[in-house]
């Protein structure tokens, strides 16, 4: 059986929500609907993209991230997985260094920074797509909320997924290592946090569907520690311990959209973000259309993970910054390519298991019933209005005509076919 | 008697020759109603590739065309008929590597010699038939059960 109920890292704070229809309108997998007056989502539908985050105007969905102070720890010592993106969140001038040591006066017990897992990663991709003899385009697998809409909307698709691990669970995995041997503890005692730019990879991390586990324990967002962490940055710079941070660099890759493909050897290769581009690509890539294209880079936020919904700068601003940081502190990544194809063929990179496809239900376990109500529902759809106002708390007349079918609403909740019978 | 093959969905659609913009919406549609009826993956990805390939060509050599979406438990039909210049020699159409398109056709990423391969290789059955100047009919049929 599969699992029935999917963990999301987001949920509706009933009071603040008024019911207004912008979240059902910015939700890519029309997962919400209104019911008396409030919105909810429809947990199998929902792929964690963010957008209901974004798109209310009261805050009434809110992230169910961990904080600071009100997580307890759950090791001995607390490490900090910083996700590049909170790199752009300050100005450039402030750079790795001192965001770093920042986490740690804030309270983190060691702080590893992504930048060579990323350089790997990158590597291992290269490798990957050398190899590679199955289906083509090979699609990313660093953003979960991509990852779940392939295995919701695109289940056969699942199959092109890049099987490698992101660079924040090697980092986490890495940092878990080294802590428990230098400091003679199991590596259960360290607690890998990660500072989240999105509630999708709170999920992932909660409940991965990228392997069997995840190697972080916790997930911060980058908007909770930012009050705390700016005041740290901003603090006249003391010693800062160097030789935590000697080999600090910096690649955009992982947090800007267009970064990984354009250090990859092939230049077949399409740069997607948004969610609705997302979607558009993902149908081309089943009906085959996309000839001659290796690889996809797909991340559900505009712009990349710099447009997260956990972030507190400006997605262009952000951008900006992201530009400047790379050539301030941009590298040769071939410096990591011997050790990273080492790595590479003793699996280091691999994932524990394959991505499974999440498919839908069906309107009806049985085929002949399933089709029956497909031409019910566009029976009743063709005796809608056909205007997608949401008054219904639908987020179209079709997903409208879909709920009636499925026993979820009442064909009278149209109050547009009501108002013009009873003319 | 009733039974399984009595119960038939029947929809149709229209493309529009050189509509490039909305090219792959019939298809995209077709696939999406058979995920919510359930049935199995690669069958749909069948359905929904032949049905693709049908459609371009279509919009790329044709004027417009009603396609016409059967289902039943056991099988779906796609059905495109088209008005168009149709295609004269239909055994020379069907062979990998043919093509008639132009510069500009190609230059969009078609004219491979493809389609018509593809459409067969993901089918269980497919009839073409054609009149030069009037048009092309495409019968592309996939069974439910493999
Ligand atoms: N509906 C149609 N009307 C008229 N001619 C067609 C039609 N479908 C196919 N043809 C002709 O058959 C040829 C082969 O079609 P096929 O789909 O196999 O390849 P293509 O469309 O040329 O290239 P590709 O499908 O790889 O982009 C076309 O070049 C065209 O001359
Ligand atoms: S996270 Fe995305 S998919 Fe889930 S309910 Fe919000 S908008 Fe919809
Ligand atoms: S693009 Fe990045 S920030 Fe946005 S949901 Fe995906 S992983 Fe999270
Ligand atoms: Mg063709």
């Amino acid at each position: 059986m599969a699992i029935e109920k999917y963990y999301h890292a987001h949920e509706v704070n009933r009071e603040a929500c008024d019911g207004r229809m912008e979240c059902l309108r910015a939700c890519p997998t029309d997962a919400i609907r209104v019911k008396d007056g409030k919105a909810h989502f429809i947990s199998e539908l929902c792929v964690d993209c963010g957008e209901c985050l974004n798109a209310c105007p009261h805050g009434a969905f809110v992230p169910l991230a961990d904080t600071l102070e009100g997580t307890p720890r759950k090791g001995k010592l607390r490490v900090a997985v910083p996700s590049p993106v909170l790199y752009s969140q300050f100005p450039s001038e402030a750079g790795p260094r001192r965001i770093l040591r920042g986490l740690l006066q804030i309270g983190f017990d060691h702080v590893f920074d992504v930048a060579k897992a990323c350089d790997w990663a990158t590597l291992a991709t290269r490798l990957y797509l050398k190899e590679h003899t199955g289906r083509w385009p090979v699609i990313s697998s660093f953003c979960p909320a991509v990852v779940r809409l392939i295995q919701v909307k695109y289940p056969e698709l699942t199959k092109n997924i890049l099987p490698l691990q992101a660079p924040r669970e090697i980092t986490a995995r890495e940092a878990k290592r080294k802590l428990a041997r230098e400091n003679g503890i199991s590596e259960s005692e360290v607690e890998a946090v990660y500072i989240t730019p999105c509630p999708a990879k709170v999920v992932s991390i909660r409940q991965p569907a990228e392997g069997t586990r995840s190697f972080l324990d916790t997930a911060i967002a980058i908007s909770e520690i930012y009050p705390a962490l700016r005041e740290a940055v901003s603090e006249p710079d003391h010693e800062i311990k160097d030789e935590l941070f000697e080999d600090i660099t910096y690649g955009p890759g992982w947090s800007s959209l267009g970064g990984i493909t354009g250090l990859l050897e092939t230049k077949r290769w399409i740069a997607v973000s948004g969610m609705s581009d997302v979607t558009k690509l993902l149908d081309d890539i089943e009906n085959s259309k996309l000839r001659n294209v290796e690889f996809i880079e797909a991340a559900a936020c505009l712009g990349g993970c710099i447009g997260g919904s956990l972030v507190v700068e400006n997605v262009y601003v952000a951008r900006s910054r992201t530009i400047r940081l790379a050539q301030k502190y941009g590298h040769n990544i071939a410096r990591h390519e011997h050790r990273a194809e080492r790595l590479y063929h003793s699996g280091f990179f691999s994932l524990e298991s394959p991505i499974a496809p999440r498919p839908l239900s069906p309107l009806d376990p049985d085929i002949a019933k399933a089709i029956a109500k497909v031409k019910e529902r566009d029976e009743i759809y063709a005796s809608l209005p056909k205007i997608d106002c949401g008054a219904c708390g639908s987020p179209t007349c079709m997903a409208f005509a879909e709920d009636v079918v499925k026993g979820y609403a009442e064909l009278s909740a149209c109050v547009v076919s009501a108002a013009r019978a009873a003319h | 008697m009733s039974g399984e093959r009595d119960i038939v969905l029947r929809e149709q659609f229209s493309v529009a020759g050189r509509d490039f913009g909305r090219a792959g919406t019939v298809s995209t549609t077709i696939k999406s109603m058979l995920k919510q009826i359930g049935f199995p993956p690669d069958v749909i990805r069948r359905v929904a590739i032949a049905t693709y390939e049908a459609e371009m060509n279509v919009v790329v050599y044709a004027d417009r065309a009603t396609v016409t979406f059967e289902v039943t438990p056991a099988e779906i039909v796609v059905t495109l008929e088209d008005q168009g210049r149709g295609i004269a020699d239909i055994e020379e159409a069907m062979r990998e590597g043919f093509s008639t398109a132009t510069d500009e056709i190609r230059e969009m990423g078609f004219g491979a010699g493809m389609g018509l391969p593809n459409i067969k290789k993901n089918s269980d059955d497919l009839k073409v038939t054609s009149e030069v100047g009037v048009g092309t009919t495409v019968r592309i049929k996939v069974l439910a059960h493999q």
